[in-house]
């Protein structure tokens, strides 16, 4: 069965053109896309948005595959590469980073405790830097390993690595804060 | 990590929503048009449904299990595959079956009518998320139409409205892969199966059933959390007041739950696919072939890495005290014997370990002689010994949830905890579907902080070992302070299902860590999956040894008497090298370490890595050697070599030598003797290493062992015995007339 086809074969079919192998593959990677667009945007509208530039690019960009990195890592780079882009193009950096909240806020305002939770998460990613917030958004991801965003955000490990002990203390401080 | 990570990585995951399944299906279509376009063909793009009925239906299963991303949904899918199955099995059927026969109208009769059942259940998250899934089995009732079983999917509930998605899952027999993903989810979720029938109560005046199954992943977030499982018969959620001749659930024959239609397109979920099998056995194990009787004049150096591991020897037990001879592979003669506490003669030179040679006669062989190497590491006061650091990582997969993993592995550390000192620092770090720091660097002295820390682990998920193997070493790195022996501590079936797997893979990013000064000790637990080869990886490359662990009473052995020599190291990369006299010795063959067989370059190269002698651990390694001119010469003279005759007064039978390094060191010293025939005494302990050698070669089949029976190693080890305070040997003993009588 397809599904047993790993990611890095079945991008390489793509690459060479076979639209099956594509079709399932982005099917495979489909939701991990839209949850990270969601990490790095904050608004549902914006995650479905970027989805879909990343959904009509990827044909384009596929052909570039080469199988020397991991498919996922190429594919989150593409993703991390596609939300600077779109922030870009359409200056609402402040809009996405305020997006944070709102909608999923009053979605979820049923519970006391949900609501607490996350109006601490609106705090704590808005009040991120926006290279920590996409590494943040990164690392989110199970299974991304420090070296592994590292590859996707083209910086060192060791980079990773201190931007994550600055996310705890900022986020240990916003904590305090509270107190 | 710290708490307000794990809080942050909660509440994202909790508002992270699912992907719009309607902005999903478009973008997806768009994205096949835009590679078509590209590709200058629309062919390839074909819909789905413009294709065969067979690919719908392996298309309509990817593309459920696909979209099942969020680990709540997947639970809450495989949870309804239990629900299914528990309809489906005859124990569950009795179950929903209510009591009083008057009540339910049971028609034994065939599968023409179509039998018809619902399933719907409400998963409600009690954690910051609150997510309402909501998701329905619906077999239909109309099994005619050709949609045989559909599985509606909607993971949003009532916010997506009118986005539902509706996904055909139409399982085929023909398609094995299918088969096989039952078969896994069936198995994953035997466990909630079991919750299920459990915890079922019968309601008795309509026939209905709730069922609240508190499955462990759930328990783990929030221990409120219940699934509720409404089935109701006729696939009217709570409305069916009395049975109806319409919904019943069909008491069909053994051959499995048939839904029919009448174009002969059935799905027939066949029995082999659902009964719930033992589970499979993904064992891998680490091994190489026996090493080969080698021609002194040919090739007169051995050289190889001593292995302080034990791991095999409690495998072997694991598998004879069940019932059956071990995998051939999973005997590594030199574990066999290092696993039992010897009395070698204790150092007084220099150096922190003492060899001992022994030359004599083989029990197996007339006319060969046994060349017996026992290395004894001195012990140090144990009052001395520097402030630990150590740093569980534990693998709380799904895969750990049976009684000899999960619960024995929190037996044992609670073991090894009480012998900790107040100064020591512990910290545990889990890996699950992600890894996660779940206790600070805590002192052994908050006994019960970290006591609690233990209890609260559960098993669920996937192994995503590397990332876990990560953070431990940043953990540890933390921890480190000059002085301090720092130790990573990994606890696993050894099953690494999410990112690398790929044991040498894994070999780089241990040997990269292994620079930071960090020791490992890999623990394995329960059969079934365990993954020998990898762990053995781990272990040899990580600065390790790798244990097995199947009793408490194991682990005590491991974690507690031994705790000292597993967590303190008082020699690094030890490597042995000897050189046979081709003079006195005309063959010879090295038992065991066949996976630890270095070349001969790798000797004086201080790079290359190799085996550590913990404080008070022994090390045995034996050679089995055919002095020249014997009987038991096996490889006659070559007729067209000239064959020099090598002429040495010296009358040694060959020449030890060993490299160690002392802990931190970078160079290595080297201990030299000769070895000379006759020398030293056979006593107890290395005639029992001789039996267990002899006993680990029988279990690999004995191919150079002529005549020598199970009945001979009783024996010899019986013989051999001594004081046994702690009754090791006595087991050993018991293992070898199991083996001898399964053999049979």
């Amino acid at each position: 069965m397809r599904m047993k086809v790993s990611d890095e074969a079945l991008a390489r079919a793509a690459a060479g053109g076979d639209a099956e192998a594509f079709s399932s593959l982005i099917a495979r990677h489909y939701d991990r896309v839209f949850g990270l667009a969601f990490r790095l945007t904050g608004r549902r509208e914006e995650a479905e948005d970027l989805t879909q530039d990343i959904c009509v690019s990827l044909p384009t960009k596929i052909a570039a595959f080469r199988g020397d990195a991991k498919f996922s890592t190429w594919l989150y780079r593409v993703v991390v590469n596609a939300s600077h882009d779109r922030r870009r193009r359409a200056a609402t950096h402040a809009k996405a980073a305020d997006g944070w909240g709102e909608v999923e806020l009053a979605r979820r305002a049923e519970a006391e405790e949900a609501r607490a939770a996350l109006d601490w998460l609106q705090c704590a990613m808005t009040g991120l830097p926006a290279d920590l917030r996409v590494t943040l958004a990164l690392t989110l991801e199970d299974g991304v390993t420090h070296a592994a965003a590292a590859d996707v955000l083209g910086v060192s490990e060791g980079t990773v690595s201190w931007r994550m002990s600055e996310i705890k203390k900022r986020l240990k401080a916003l904590k305090d804060d509270e107190r | 990590m710290s708490d307000e990570f794990d809080d942050l990585k909660r509440a994202m995951d909790a508002a992270t929503p699912d992907a719009d399944a309607t902005r999903k299906a478009e973008n997806l279509r768009l994205a096949e048009e835009n590679f078509a376009r590209l590709q200058g063909s629309m062919d390839a793009a074909r819909h789905s449904s413009e294709r065969g009925i067979w690919t719908r239906v392996t298309d309509g299963v990817t593309n459920m299990l696909n979209a099942m991303t969020t680990k709540g949904g997947l639970t809450a899918t495989t949870a309804l595959v239990a629900v299914g199955l528990f309809m489906v099995m005859p124990q569950g059927r009795d179950l929903l079956v209510p009591q009083d026969p008057s009540l339910v109208d049971l028609v034994p009769e065939g599968l023409d009518e179509g039998a018809s059942l619902g399933v719907e259940k409400n998963v409600t998250f009690g954690q910051a998320g609150n997510r309402s899934d909501n998701t329905e089995l619906g077999a239909s009732n109309d099994v005619r139409n050709g949609e045989d079983a559909r599985i509606v999917d909607d993971l949003n509930g009532t916010v997506l409205g009118g986005g539902q998605v509706r996904r055909q899952a139409e399982i085929q027999p023909a398609d094995k892969g299918d088969g096989d993903t039952l078969r896994d989810l069936a198995q994953r979720d035997r466990s909630e199966v079991d919750g299920l029938s459990s915890g079922s109560t019968i309601a008795a005046d309509e026939p209905m059933l709730e069922a609240e199954i508190a499955s462990e992943e759930f328990a783990a977030n929030a221990p409120t959390e219940q699934l509720r499982s409404n089935l109701s018969k006729d696939g009217k959620f709570r409305e069916a007041a009395k049975p109806s001749t319409e919904g019943r659930i069909r008491s069909t024959n053994e051959q499995g739950l048939a839904l029919g239609d009448s174009d002969g397109v059935a799905a027939i979920i066949a029995p082999e696919a659902v009964v719930v099998q033992p589970e499979s056995d993904t064992e891998a194990f680490s091994n190489a072939e026996t090493s080969s009787l080698k021609v002194t004049q040919d090739e007169p150096l051995s050289t190889f890495s001593i292995d302080v591991d034990t791991a095999s020897y409690a495998v072997v037990r694991s598998s004879l005290t069940t019932g059956m001879l071990p995998p051939r592979d999973a005997v590594r003669v030199e574990e066999m014997v290092n696993y039992f506490p010897y009395a070698y003669p204790t150092p007084d030179g220099p150096h922190p370990f003492q060899p001992t040679v022994t030359v004599m006669p083989s029990p197996w062989n007339a006319g060969t002689d046994l060349v017996h190497i026992g290395i004894q590491g001195t012990l140090p006061a144990i009052e001395d010994r520097p402030p630990l650091n150590l740093v569980f990582l534990i693998d709380t997969s799904g895969s750990m949830q049976d009684a000899n993993k999960l619960p024995l592995l929190k037996q044992s550390f609670r073991l090894m905890l009480a012998e900790l000192r107040p100064e020591d620092e512990v910290s545990i770090v889990t890996y699950a579907g992600s890894a996660g720091q779940v206790l600070e660097p805590t002192k052994a002295a908050e006994r019960s902080t970290i006591l609690s820390a233990l209890e609260r682990l559960r098993s669920g998920g996937s192994t995503a070992g590397a990332a876990g193997i990560e953070q431990a070493y940043q953990v540890a790195e933390g921890m480190a302070k000059g002085g301090e022996v720092t130790r990573v501590i990994l606890a696993t079936d050894g099953d690494f299902n999410v990112g690398i797997h790929d044991p040498e893979e894994l070999k780089d990013v241990i040997a990269k860590k292994r620079e930071s000064g960090t020791y490992l000790s890999v623990l394995g637990f329960g059969r079934g999956n365990l993954d020998d080869a990898t762990m053995q990886a781990l272990a040899q490359n990580g600065n390790g040894t790798a244990s097995y662990i199947d009793t408490l009473t194991e682990a005590r052995k491991v974690l507690v008497d031994q705790l000292t020599g597993a967590l303190f190291p008082i020699a690094n990369d030890v490597k042995i090298q000897v050189e046979f006299n081709p003079a006195q010795i005309a063959e010879y063959r090295l038992i065991g370490y066949e996976t630890r067989a270095l070349n001969r370059e790798d000797f004086a190269n201080d790079r290359v890595d190799a085996g550590d002698i913990g404080a008070g651990h022994t090390v045995t390694a034996l050679y089995e050697v055919t002095p020249v001119g014997s009987d038991a010469v096996r490889n006659g003279p070559l007729r067209y070599q000239v064959s020099e005759e090598t002429v040495d007064a010296s009358g040694e039978l060959g020449f030890f030598k060993m490299r160690y390094k002392q802990p931190g060191d970078a160079t290595s010293v080297l201990i030299e003797e000769p070895i000379f025939a006759g020398q030293g005494e056979a006593g107890r302990d290395v005639r029992f290493s001789v039996a267990m050698a002899g006993f680990g070669e029988l279990l690999r089949g004995g191919d150079f062992l002529g005549g020598w029976s199970w009945g001979d190693a009783i024996a010899l080890a019986n013989g051999a015995r001594g004081e046994d305070a702690f009754g090791y040997r006595a087991e050993a003993v018991t293992l070898m007339r199991l083996a001898e009588t399964l053999s049979k």
